[in-house]
């Protein structure tokens, strides 16, 4: 009875949280972009720094119409938002914010973070794939390029993690972590960042749904709350490709005077500025050099950093 | 809730709670909608006027060797997990470093073909 209890409270954190940080990400990204790029429409509603927006977004997309186009496959259509969106938060259940605050511990969390996150893209190609539109297939298999070569050094960057902290669950990475290892990793940390926004489609990777060319990709299609979903799960995904960094590369909960949670949570805002940051200053990659930037830089790499993660591992200990 | 599989009870709970809000969001939005299909609404989007030619168009996907790669490389990955958590454990040590340059060098190999047989650009 008390373990079911346990567990009920962890799960009502986890949705909390799932609920609650993507649309805090989604409104910081309005108002980080609205001031680094002079924009006055996200400042407009509701007067003070535009608060209302987000409101008013939600309020507009939950009464729109939802249109399904007569040459689409109603059914994967229908479903593909919902599986690109739960798999963020299953993702979730295994990331830890504090000292023994995880949903579960998996003894194979890293494990399984990377084939669930895997899943979420699974979406992006139902919907590109469905749609009967020809860009939105071409955008649909862009992400499914995409997610080929950036798994690859998302991979293996985790795994140099894994090796340094002699587990794959999450929380016994985080205590097994030391300051040193932020030298040691920083070559996993970048790899796995730039890896992860590749897989979440986020600018400058955004190929796939690159608007001044093929519409809105996979997504040109969809409208209302099925839309809504799909910009949910990219804003879940940032907020779980940050947790991820934090917790494998930034020592997670580790800090010096504030609370474990707070310096977590601290990290994940300070990686989602960054995301929006980059989106902000960098060009769209076009889809060659995208895909070269991944065979040619990333992966060999990332194969550097296993190579010294090895090394000193095993000579230091 | 014991053993090795109660404790993925969270993780499928999760999932349920998962479907559960997203069949929520559609539920509430299919009280609260409006419903007028026409012709035109229903029509595929492409720039604003009609679209040209039918739905299946053929194109040319020419990033099809990454998934070959990708399928070669990430099942050797795959074997880096459990290889990891006891690589440094007490009586393994030099061997399985010189084991691990051993299999980073398969991999490099592997990706020094590709790039020597120019799969890595553009065709």
């Amino acid at each position: 009875m008390a373990g079911v209890l346990d567990a009920a409270v962890r799960l009502v954190g986890i949705i909390a949280v799932f609920l609650v940080l993507p649309l805090v990400a989604g409104q910081t990204e309005h108002k980080v972009m609205a001031h680094m790029q002079a924009r006055l429409g996200p400042m407009y509603a509701g007067g003070f720094h535009g608060w209302a927006q987000l409101i008013a977004d939600g309020v507009k997309f939950v009464q729109k119409e939802d249109v399904i186009p007569a040459a689409a496959d109603r059914r994967v259509f229908a479903l593909a938002p919902g599986v690109a969106l739960i798999p963020y938060l299953v993702v979730m259940a295994v990331i830890p914010v504090g000292p023994g605050l995880v949903g579960v511990d998996l003894d194979v969390g890293l494990f399984f973070v990377l084939a669930v996150m895997g899943v979420g893209v699974l979406g992006s190609i139902m919907a590109g794939w469905s749609s009967g539109n020809k860009y939105s297939v071409l955008g649909g298999m862009r992400s499914a390029a995409q997610l080929m070569s950036y798994e690859l050094p998302l991979v293996l960057a985790a795994s140099s993690v894994a090796m340094a902290a002699g587990t794959l669950s999450l929380p016994g990475i985080v205590e097994a972590w030391q300051w040193w290892w932020l030298p040691w990793q920083a070559i996993g940390a970048v790899i796995f960042f730039v890896a992860g926004l590749a897989e979440l489609r986020r600018p400058p990777f955004d190929m796939p749904i690159a608007d001044s060319e093929i519409i809105m990709g996979p997504l040109t299609e969809y409208a209302g709350i099925r839309f809504a979903l799909f910009m949910l799960a990219e804003y879940a995904g940032i907020i779980v490709v940050s947790a991820l960094t934090a917790v494998l590369f930034l020592g997670g909960w580790h800090g010096p005077l504030l609370p474990g949670p707070v310096w977590m949570l601290i990290k994940v805002f300070a990686l989602v500025f960054v995301v929006i940051w980059l989106r902000v200053s960098f060009p769209r990659l076009r889809e060659d050099q995208l895909q070269k930037l991944a065979w040619v830089g990333l992966v060999p790499l990332a194969l550097i950093q296993l190579a010294l993660t090895g090394v000193v591992k095993v000579l230091a200990g | 809730m014991s053993g090795y599989f109660g404790s993925y009870g969270v993780v499928l709970a999760l999932f349920v709670i998962g479907v559960a809000i997203v069949a929520g969001a559609l539920s509430v939005n299919r009280l609260l909608r409006p419903h007028r299909p026409t012709p035109e609404k229903l029509l595929t989007y492409e720039c604003g006027i009609d679209p040209v030619g039918a739905d299946w168009a053929q194109s040319q996907i020419r990033y099809y060797v990454f998934t070959y790669l990708y399928v070669v490389f990430a099942v050797d990955a795959v074997f880096l997990f459990p290889w990891a958590t006891v690589f440094a454990a007490p009586g393994f040590g030099m061997t399985t470093l010189v084991e691990m340059f051993v299999f980073l060098g398969f991999i490099a190999l592997g990706i020094l073909y590709a790039w020597r047989k120019r799969v890595l650009a553009w065709t």
